[in-house]
C-alpha cells in the first residue's frame, strides 16, 4: 500500500475553518494549508474516494444558513451547492436545518450519490456529486421519525443531530444512519423504508430497558470490506451480531478503571477484527475527558474480547481535551496511521497503528472532524 | 429598492454592501434577491420562511419579521448579520 500511494491529506474541520494536513507516503514530513472558510463552521470535509478529486464541506457562518461547499481541484476553489440540504416547507412547525453535520459518500457502483445528516436528524442524497440536495423522504417524512428522535426541545444543546451514515459495501441499498438521540436505523431499500437497530443496547436515560428506539449512538461504523457494524454508543461499545439483529457490548471487557465511553470509533481499512476507541469519563456528570486527565486510546484485535491501552507519547499527566465523534480516523496506509482532534486545536498521529504517537500540530481551533485520504 | 447587505453575505454580491432589488413584499424582494445573486436568500431565511436567527431586517430602520411586509419602491432595507456567539 505505502508504495502505490504518493499523497496523503488529513481534513481537519474545525469551529472556525477548514484546514488541510499533508504528506507522501513515509509520513515523516508534514504540511499545513489553510484555513478554508476562515470564521465559520466547518462540521464535516470528505474527499470522495470514487474520483479522488472532489471534496465536499458542510459549512455554516454563524450568522447565516447552513451550506455545502464543492471543489474539484483539491480545495483551490469551491463553489456552493446550489440546492443545499433542506426540509420540504410545511403549513406549520415544520424543521429547519441548523447545520450539516455529515458527510459520506455513495457507494462505489454510484458515483455522484452522496449522503448527507443534518441538525435536526435529516437525511439527505445528492446524485450530481453534491451540486444539488434532496431530502430522503422515507427517513425525514416517516410517520414515526418524531416518535423516534424525540419532541423538538429534547435535543443535546448543539441540537440533535442525523450522523454515521453507512453504506452496506455489498449492497448499495442497505443504508445505516444514527440519530443523537433516537438510535440507530437501517434501510434496505435505498432509504424508501427504515426500522430501527437497537435491540441490546443499553439506553440508561430510558425507563425500558431494552427499548427499540431512543437510543443515543455516539458513532457507527461498517467495516469497508465486510460489512461487520461496531458502535460506540453513550452507553458503551457494541458489535452487531447481524444474525440475531442485536448488539453485544464488547465495550465490557474493557478496564473497569476506564469503562467504554466514548465519542469517536475507528475501524481498520482491512482487518475488520480490529477497532480503535478513546475512552471519555462518563462518570458523575459526565466530563467527557479522558479519565483522570490521562489521554489514551484503546485497541482490540479480536473484535472487541479483549482491549490494550495505546498511549506512548500521549500526555502522561494534565490532558484534558475532548475527542468529538467524527474527530478520529484511519488512513489505509500499512501499517495504518491513526489521527485524532482534540477541543483545543491539537491533531495527533500514530503510524504504527496506535503503538505511539506524536503531535502533528498545535494551535488549531476546536477541531470537529477528521478524514485522511491517499492519492495515487 | 436599495438593499444593504452585511459583510457575511457579501461573497454573493461581488463584494457589494448595497444592490438593488425589487418586490411588492419583502418576500418578493428576497426571491428577486436571490434571482440575482443565487444561493443568497437561503442564508437569510429558512425553509419554513423564518427569518434565520442572528439575522435581522429592517424595512426603514423598523425590524420586520414577517416576510408578507409590503413594501414601496422607495423603502429601503435593511439586513443585519447580529450577535451569534464567539
Amino acid at each position: 500500500m505505502r508504495s502505490s500511494v504518493a499523497a496523503l491529506r488529513v481534513l481537519v474541520s474545525t469551529r472556525k475553518g477548514l484546514f488541510v494536513l499533508g504528506s507522501d507516503a513515509r509520513r515523516r514530513r508534514w504540511s499545513i494549508e489553510g484555513p478554508h472558510f476562515l470564521g465559520q463552521i466547518v462540521n464535516h470535509a470528505v474527499l470522495d474516494p470514487r474520483d479522488g478529486r472532489t471534496l465536499l464541506a458542510a459549512v455554516r457562518a454563524g450568522h447565516l444558513g447552513p451550506t455545502v461547499y464543492r471543489s474539484t481541484d483539491g480545495g483551490r476553489s469551491w463553489k456552493e451547492s446550489a440546492h443545499p440540504p433542506r426540509f420540504p416547507k410545511a403549513a406549520s412547525g415544520g424543521d429547519s436545518v441548523s447545520h450539516v453535520f455529515w458527510l459520506t459518500p455513495g457507494h462505489a457502483r454510484q458515483p455522484g450519490r452522496w449522503y448527507a445528516g443534518s441538525s435536526p436528524q435529516g437525511l439527505f442524497a445528492s446524485d450530481d456529486g453534491g451540486r444539488t440536495w434532496e431530502g430522503v423522504a422515507g427517513f425525514n417524512a416517516h410517520p414515526d421519525r418524531r416518535k423516534w428522535i424525540g419532541p423538538p426541545g429534547d435535543a443535546p444543546p448543539d441540537g440533535g443531530t442525523l450522523h454515521s451514515i453507512n453504506v452496506d459495501p455489498s449492497d448499495e441499498r442497505h443504508l445505516y444512519v444514527g440519530c443523537s438521540s433516537g438510535g440507530v436505523f437501517e434501510s434496505r431499500d435505498a432509504g424508501a423504508s427504515w426500522t430501527p437497530l437497537n435491540r441490546g443496547c443499553a439506553a440508561d436515560f430510558l425507563p425500558d430497558p431494552d427499548a427499540e428506539y431512543g437510543h443515543d449512538p455516539h458513532c457507527l461504523r461498517v467495516h469497508p470490506v465486510t460489512g461487520d457494524v461496531y458502535q460506540q454508543n453513550h452507553c458503551g461499545i457494541y458489535r452487531l451480531d447481524r444474525g440475531r439483529a442485536r448488539w453485544e457490548r464488547i465495550g465490557r471487557a474493557m478496564p473497569k478503571a476506564i469503562g467504554d465511553i466514548g465519542f469517536p470509533l475507528v475501524l481498520h481499512p482491512r482487518d475488520p477484527a480490529t477497532l480503535w476507541v478513546f475512552p471519555m469519563d462518563g462518570g458523575t456528570v459526565w466530563p467527557r475527558v479522558p479519565i483522570g486527565g490521562k489521554p489514551a486510546v484503546y485497541v482490540s484485535r479480536d473484535r472487541g474480547r479483549r482491549w490494550r491501552r495505546l498511549d506512548a507519547g500521549l500526555p502522561r499527566a494534565q490532558g484534558w481535551f475532548t475527542v468529538k465523534r467524527q474527530a478520529m480516523c484511519a488512513d489505509p496506509l500499512d501499517p495504518v496511521g491513526l489521527y485524532f482532534g482534540t477541543t483545543g486545536g491539537e491533531v495527533w498521529a500514530s503510524f504504527d497503528e496506535g503503538a505511539s504517537w506524536s503531535c502533528l500540530c498545535l494551535h488549531l481551533p476546536h477541531v470537529y472532524a477528521v478524514e485522511a485520504s491517499a492519492a495515487p | 429598492m436599495k438593499v444593504v447587505l452585511p459583510t457575511p453575505l457579501a461573497e454573493y454580491t461581488s463584494r457589494r454592501r448595497e444592490v438593488e432589488a425589487h418586490g411588492a413584499t419583502l418576500g418578493e424582494l428576497l426571491a428577486d434577491l436571490d434571482r440575482r445573486h443565487p444561493g443568497i436568500r437561503f442564508r437569510i431565511v429558512d425553509e419554513q420562511d423564518a427569518i434565520r436567527p442572528h439575522i435581522k431586517v429592517f424595512v426603514n430602520r423598523a425590524q420586520e419579521a414577517s416576510l408578507d411586509r409590503r413594501l414601496d419602491s422607495r423603502d429601503e432595507v435593511l439586513v443585519v448579520a447580529a450577535l451569534s456567539g464567539g
